[in-house]
């Protein structure tokens, strides 16, 4: 069910895409893709490795800038401006949180790897890094855990500590978009499902791109679905039309159900 | 239940023979060090005194002590690092952090290795071409320490690189993802985590420039001197030429004086080194991640 570009209002969409294709080193990665994203839902991207998902989250907040090989074309557009024409690359990238699939503590203390991004925007004053980090860290449900320990190393937390530090780190940019890839790769499922949990509350405030291996995991957050594959977007669907047989495409039908990938 | 088969055996017993081989290969390398320690102590050690130290030579370097050369090292060495180490880090910036994969990449990178595999001497005759005569400083400490400066950039340029390089690249990919630009995620993770190797092979270039002969015979460093350098476009002296110099310039100078000067200067040397060691293992022991 893809839906014209244009149909809208420019701002219904947090994210817009055209025609996106990725190469790396001339060797194309993924091409064809055409898909909007509607603020504040969560948008899922299932797909098997190498398939370009990836790929697919770094040309939204332009890593291509900082990727030697990497080329974009096609148009990307956030809350509704051509991503080659905001101000300048650093201020798209504030808007945008990411996590990762391995969970990035930096070789910082917890309170300053959730303090780091007001710091990079210039806030100084220890009572609001305090508020941030507080806050952060109760959104990403970490705090209890973390808040008689703020000037530990936050690299040496364990993963799924991590994972969620990180969580908390990309939400204190204040984003209106997050992009999750594989978040749940290297995190227990206990953790997992209080991430899950914590994705959905944060649904009514920002977009939130899920790029995920687990299928379930789409199928339980996701209200629409991308699925990819080998370099090319299959389709779009509503999650629950695409796990209840409703998918235009045979190849997703067969993903969702587990017959391969 | 598990029978080890004879290639069992035979495994085990190679891996004993090799283990042995370069267990001893390995104290081959040690013995010409143990031996030149132990020389330079029995022969310099009772050369050595305060008065050694801190004393002029005298009777045209036959007595005396060894002070102005020991100044003049220190001096060559702080304005080399001076000089050398801002370009040589920010050098190792460009190429890790910045420069893209391209032909002037590549270009500096072969340039670099060059100019470390250029022997001394000919890094002499530039510095005499360039800084003694072409930039008219003379002979001068400025011009012999910009010499050794030049000499020993590689060795700068190539411990910061490798040292900025041991920081995991996704520590950087979080930070860009932030909104962080380049400089911003250096100064805030790359450089706090790399400082000890960055130090590490500054420590080094001292220990190198301390020694190093050949660039500054023509350039600064001369073969007597009653006095102490009182700036950088002064002479100086400096004991590796002054060792070369008592050695084999200089009739009836008392046998254990050399050996005294080269035990001084090794010993420096491995001062140095063992600062940097020790350095090394206290920030392994605070290691981040």
């Amino acid at each position: 069910m893809i839906v014209p570009v244009q149909a809208h209002e420019a701002s219904d969409y947090a994210i817009e895409v055209e025609d996106l294709a990725i190469r790396y080193h001339g060797k194309l990665a993924l091409s064809r893709v055409t898909l909007q994203v509607p603020s504040q839902e969560i948008f899922g991207i299932i797909g098997p490795a190498n398939s370009g998902k990836t790929s697919f989250l770094r040309a939204i907040n332009r890593m291509d800038l900082m990727t030697a090989g990497m080329e974009v074309s096609g148009r990307v557009r956030v809350e509704g401006r051509d991503v080659r024409n905001w101000r300048n690359p650093y201020a798209l990238r504030q808007r945008i949180g990411v996590v990762f699939p391995l969970p990035v503590g930096l070789p910082l203390s917890i309170y300053d790897n959730v303090a780091l991004s007001a710091r990079l925007r210039g806030t100084r004053k220890r009572a609001d890094l305090d508020v941030i980090v507080e806050r952060c860290l109760r959104r990403a449900a970490l705090w209890d855990e973390v808040k008689d320990r703020l000037d530990s190393l936050g690299s040496l937390l364990s993963g799924g500590q991590q994972q969620r530090l990180t969580i908390a780190r990309a939400l204190s940019q204040d984003p209106s978009i997050l992009l999750l890839d594989e978040f749940s790769i290297a995190v227990d499922p206990v953790t997992t499902m209080r991430i899950e949990e914590v994705l959905a509350e944060l649904k009514s405030e920002m977009t939130i791109v899920l790029v995920t291996n687990l299928v379930q995991q789409a199928r339980r957050l996701a209200s629409r679905t991308a699925f990819f594959l080998t370099g090319e977007l299959v389709e779009v669907t509503e999650t629950e039309a695409m796990f209840e047989g409703g998918a235009q495409d045979p190849r997703t039908t067969a993903y969702v159900e587990g017959k391969f990938g | 239940m598990f029978e080890a088969t004879a290639r069992n055996h035979r495994n085990r017993k190679v891996e004993g023979l090799f283990r042995l081989l370069f267990l001893w290969m390995t104290c081959m390398l040690i013995l010409p060090v143990a031996l030149i320690l132990a020389v330079l102590i029995v022969r310099g050690g009772p050369a050595i005194s305060w008065e050694f130290l801190f004393t002029q030579p005298m009777n045209n370097m036959t007595a005396g002590g060894i002070l102005p050369a020991l100044v003049g090292t220190v001096w060559l060495v702080v304005v080399a690092l001076i000089a050398s180490v801002p370009v040589g880090v920010a050098a190792a910036l460009y190429l890790s952090e910045y420069a893209p994969d391209n032909r002037l990449t590549r270009a500096i990178n072969l340039a670099i290795i060059n100019l470390a595999g250029v022997p001394s001497i000919v890094h002499a005759l530039f510095g005499l071409g360039a800084f003694v005569i072409f930039f008219r400083f003379g002979t001068s400490i400025l011009a012999a320490s910009l010499t050794l400066a030049v000499m020993t950039l590689p060795v700068v340029i190539v411990a910061t690189r490798e040292s900025l390089q041991t920081v995991p690249l996704a520590f950087r990919e979080a930070c860009w993802n932030m909104g962080a630009t380049r400089w911003q995620t250096i100064r805030k993770i790359v450089l706090p985590n790399s400082i000890s190797g960055i130090l590490t092979g500054v420590i080094l270039e001292v220990s190198r420039t301390s020694g190093e002969t050949a660039p500054i015979m023509f350039t600064g460093a001369a073969f007597f001197l009653p006095f102490l350098p009182q700036g950088v476009l002064d002479q100086t002296m400096a004991m590796s030429l002054h060792l070369f110099v008592i050695s084999t310039q200089v009739p009836d100078v008392p046998e254990h004086m050399p050996f005294g000067v080269a035990l001084v200067l090794i010993s420096m040397v491995l001062a140095m080194n063992g600062i940097s060691i020790a350095f090394r293992v206290y920030l392994r022991g605070r290691k981040k991640w």
